[in-house]
């Protein structure tokens, strides 16, 4: 063992990979120092509130199997790398309760094939996140499991509903993390805690195993401490799976090979809508000295429109939850989780289905049953999704004008302080700059570009359909122009 | 509700009909997942994530149904949509277990077929227009009588491919409505995409029926009639509910739109409890699945791959084989087999109208008796040609024959072999011809002295003796030229 705990956590995911495939680090080590990270940190339900179900003996099974491989000569490209997942993430060896009471304890007999992925990549599965209930939720306050903190100002959300994920990635557990993204569940959790997170493009990686929530919306998303970390975890993940009939066909390439590409050439957007006259001066300057920064690269900024971003919310909130509705009424107690005896057939439905979802879960179910009714379905359902291609095509406009990526702002406020949104409107309106992107199905990654009162902002680099090589190499470039900048 | 009562409606109201089919495909695994669809495996032991609708499944369309349904649409003459949309119906009931059913909605698999049922007197066809054909999966299976106080589910059907053929309101008559079902599930049988077993539920049947006076061209309103489970008691559930639509509107009534329950045992429809017709399904698209979409190339390969259908076939057959009569045509063509067994012995023998007797009366017979299907007979249809050849050549009596056509039956040996074996060959030797005449007249001297004497018409009887005593193996024609030889001596 050459390396100490202190300097293993200095690695990167490949970093501490090739340690591992040297022989230079046991797995079983790189585990045990996750494990003493979330102990040092706080990580449990008294403390940050960030994981939810963890087995260090399974962790080091896991570990010892990557052991005996890497001693016969193999190491998959995240041999020993811890990794942790969110809650909504079907894993065998840890319970996938989507944060809700209704799935408490509940363990899938198969993992998901992203899990299936890192597995077979030796990633060593330590923990299932927090998150909000059924990642309904932008802070993580949405758990049946009581809300997750920020590592990085624990008064406030890390942000959601991967907040549980984003968490473990800033204080240090783990390097790359899975979340899921359904209107920015990913990235923006990863700009409130100052991570990098991607949110692939719709299909690039595999649903299956990963609980629906809003099907048409729902993609797996990474988390990196920095955009290699990222770009590994993602590659590792996706491609074409024939268990989910939307994953896509499209050929995957190495986004780690983006890191040495050039901006020379490069048309970034800089699309109005998502840089309001409203929005938080503070983060507006950070996002100009990225544009900057872009341009002294040899980006080429270009001032673009995307018209129909101001009705991505009020889209969102319609499809989602009509998707939701649907998608969750399978939790009836009759064949797994929470069961609650009532009165016949239809109290124990009620009984089980109003004592095991939450409020927020509650609400758009109801929402989505009512924008789904005989008599409203043209008006709601069928509209949304009219304009929901709207969105799509002022995307297809802009990317098929020349211009390459956009850049905005993730979020438009820095993370807020736990409690600080009880309307669930002004909750739902912390996605703005995120949600059309998931409504469009291109991918994103949101990085970390500076601080405001020493809380994190995250920048957010959109890209066409399948071209995350472009955003990534983007990512890269400006990452490491901002260099420790990033975290100032 | 006597057959006299509806009768006396039938004067004053004509009865509309219109049918949803199901039909289960006849797949090996599900509709959305790699489950086996055996029927009869012990409960809910074909299940998988995905039809248990554990969460993080999804579904993958099986290909193989598609193929099915295809099939299926096309052999009703609907138009195969180059684009269609499976949806979700979202409902909650435990032998449902996402809590929705896929299904296709506003865009169905197929549109616009036909059905000819049947000729009119006048010689017009009398055609029921096909709505849509769509692909869905089945549901499970909620047992009630099992366990005292509780619902058991068994979830091996959840999942199971099905079509629902929907027929406009062209049906005009119980009859015409068991026509269009017999002609549906001969037409099913032929391109083999289902079982079509109502026995089995892989054919059941919901009837849409209403009542309008004589004369009248607006539609009545409609009632749903479920639970029928045999043709025959289709014919009689309309017949009943159709009486009384009838009673209510002649009693100056209004037909209230609702879904009713079909009672065997008490021959009595009554309205179903839950009012099925107020539910809100919320279909929208499965955003699980994509759209399906049908290559012309798909539809004309299994266009090609369609076998002849039944109208085709009894139309070639009334053609190639003018010997035979309707009656003839409509047995022979009731199902792909017995047609296809019927043509091979006619061409092997060369005789159609002994090749079809042979088929109609004794082929059908045994398949009964010996619980056979004709695909997988015992009897050969080269073997019953060779036996029809052997009766044409001479060689067994037509006698002998019905024997080793039954021996043939039991063991699926060659007749000939049998003929030999059995000593069944025809028995063309005038010695032993003559033994046996000689036996008879001592066995009866009386009618063998009036025969002598003159009496010509105790022949058929000497004849009927000596082919008794040989067993069915004297030639009859040598026996009769031999006894007119003894009154000529």
């Amino acid at each position: 063992m050459t390396a100490s705990t202190g300097s293993l956590s200095e690695l990167s995911a490949a970093e501490l990979r090739d340690s591992v495939a040297r022989g230079d680090v046991n797995p079983r080590r790189a585990a045990d120092a996750a494990f003493d990270r979330a102990d040092a940190v706080g990580a449990r339900k008294d403390g940050l509130n960030i994981l939810l179900y963890e087995d260090r003996g399974d962790a080091h099974r896991q570990a010892a199997d990557i052991a005996t491989q890497r001693d016969s000569g193999e190491s998959g490209p995240l041999a020993g790398v811890p990794v942790i997942v969110k809650d909504n993430i079907s894993t065998t060896t840890l319970p996938t309760s989507c944060g809700s009471r209704i799935l408490e304890g509940y363990v899938s007999p198969f993992d998901a094939t992203a899990v299936r992925r890192l597995r077979e990549a030796g990633a060593v599965i330590i923990a299932k996140s927090n998150m909000d209930e059924f990642a309904m939720g932008s802070s993580t306050e949405n758990s049946a499991f009581g809300p997750a903190k920020n590592p990085l100002a624990p008064t406030r959300v890390p942000g959601g509903s991967s907040g549980g994920s984003a968490a473990s990635i800033a204080s240090g557990i783990v390097r790359i993390a899975l979340g899921s993204e359904t209107g920015g569940s990913v990235r923006q959790p990863a700009a409130f805690c100052g991570v990098v997170g991607v949110k692939p493009t719709y299909g690039r990686v595999s649903r299956y195993g990963l609980v629906a929530f809003a099907s048409s919306l729902d993609q797996i998303g990474v988390f990196g401490r920095t955009v290699d970390d990222a770009a590994l975890g993602l590659h590792t993940i996706a491609g074409l799976d024939p268990l989910d009939s939307t994953s896509a066909a499209e050929p995957v390439v190495q986004y780690r090979d983006a890191a040495r590409g050039s901006l020379t050439g490069v048309v970034i957007g800089r699309p109005r809508e998502y840089f309001p006259d409203d929005l938080d001066p503070r983060i507006r300057e950070k996002c100009d000295a990225s544009l900057d920064a872009l341009k002294s690269l040899g980006a080429e900024i270009r001032d673009v429109s995307l018209p129909h971003t101001d009705l991505a919310i009020q889209v969102y909130y319609i499809v989602a939850p009509a998707e939701a509705s649907s998608n969750l009424a399978r939790f009836d107690g009759v064949r797994y989780g929470l069961r609650i005896a009532g009165d016949g057939l239809r109290g124990m439905y009620e009984a089980t289905r109003s004592t095991g979802f939450g409020p927020e879960v509650t609400r758009r179910i109801l929402l989505g049953t009512y924008v789904l009714s005989a008599g409203y379905y043209d008006a709601y359902y069928l509209k949304a999704q009219q304009v929901r291609a709207l969105i799509a095509r002022d995307f297809a406009d802009v990317f098929t004008s020349g211009v390459h990526l956009l850049f905005t702002p993730t979020t438009p406020t820095p993370a807020f302080e736990l409690g600080a949104k009880s309307d669930p409107y002004e909750m739902y309106l912390s996605d703005i700059f995120t949600c059309t992107a998931n409504l469009a199905g291109v991918p994103a990654i949101s990085l970390p570009i500076g601080r405001v009162d020493g809380l994190p902002v995250g920048g957010q680099f959109i890209a066409s359909h399948f071209d995350e090589r472009q955003m990534f190499a983007a990512a890269y470039a400006l990452e490491r122009r901002l260099g420790a900048g990033a975290h100032r | 509700m006597t057959s006299a009562t509806v009768a006396r409606w039938a004067a004053t109201y004509e009865m509309v009909v219109g049918l949803e089919v199901h039909v289960q495909l006849k797949t090996a695994t599900k509709i959305f997942c790699r489950c086996s669809t055996d029927f009869g495996a012990s409960p809910n032991s074909n299940t998988c994530p995905v039809c248990l609708a554990l969460p993080g499944s999804l579904p993958v369309l099986n290909e193989h149904a598609v193929d099915l349904a295809i099939s299926a649409a096309l052999a009703l003459g609907c138009h195969v949509q180059p684009t269609s949309i499976f949806a979700r119906k979202n409902y909650f009931y435990p032998d449902l277990p996402k809590g929705y059913q896929i299904s296709q909605f506003d865009k169905p698999l197929a549109t616009d077929g036909c059905l000819q049922i049947g000729t009119r007197s006048d010689g017009s066809p009398i055609n029921i227009r096909i709505t849509r054909v769509h692909m869905e999966e089945d549901a499970g299976k909620s047992i009630h009588d099992r366990f005292p106080s509780v619902t058991a589910v068994d979830l091996n059907r959840a999942g199971v491919p099905l079509i629902e053929i929907v027929s406009e309101p062209d049906m005009r008559g119980s009859d015409e409505a068991d026509a269009y079902l017999r002609s549906l599930k001969q037409i099913l049988e032929y391109i083999a995409v289902s079982d079509v077993s109502m026995e089995k539920g892989s054919l059941r049947v919901d009837a849409n029926i209403s009542a309008r006076p004589v004369g009248e061209t607006k539609l009545g309103t409609k009632t749903e009639v479920k639970n029928m489970n045999s043709f025959s008691g289709i014919v009689r559930a309309l017949e009943v509910e159709f009486a009384r639509q009838c009673g209510v509107l002649d009693a100056g009534g209004r037909v209230e739109q609702q879904t009713m329950l079909w009672d065997a045992n008490t021959d009595e429809v009554r309205p179903a409890r839950s009012k099925e017709g107020s539910h809100d399904y919320r279909y929208f698209p499965d955003p699980d699945l994509p759209p399906l979409i049908i290559p012309i190339e798909r539809i004309d390969r299994l266009k090609a791959s369609l076998p002849e259908l039944p109208a085709a076939r009894r139309a070639r057959f009334h053609d190639a084989y003018p010997n035979l009569t309707p009656y003839d045509i409509d047995v022979l063509t009731a199902g792909p087999g017995i047609g296809t067994y019927f043509e091979h012995v006619a061409r092997l023998s060369n005789d159609a109208k002994t090749a079809a007797n042979w088929v109609m009366g004794d082929v059908l017979a045994a398949l009964k008796t010996t619980d056979q299907t004709i695909e997988h007979f015992s009897v050969r249809p080269a073997d019953l040609a060779e036996l029809l050849n052997l009766v044409r050549d001479g060689v067994v009596s037509h006698t002998a024959a019905k024997q080793i056509f039954g021996i043939m039956v039991k063991t699926g040996d060659r007749p000939s072999q049998i003929a030999e074996r059995e000593h069944l060959l025809k028995v063309t030797d005038d010695s032993a011809l003559a033994a046996w005449i000689d036996e008879v007249f001592a066995e009866l001297p009386s009618e063998a002295q009036r025969f002598l004497g003159g009496e010509r018409r105790l022949q058929g009887v000497l004849v009927g003796q000596v082919m008794k005593k040989s067993k069915g193996s004297a030639d009859p024609k040598r026996v009769n030229q031999l006894l007119a030889e003894r009154i000529g001596t």
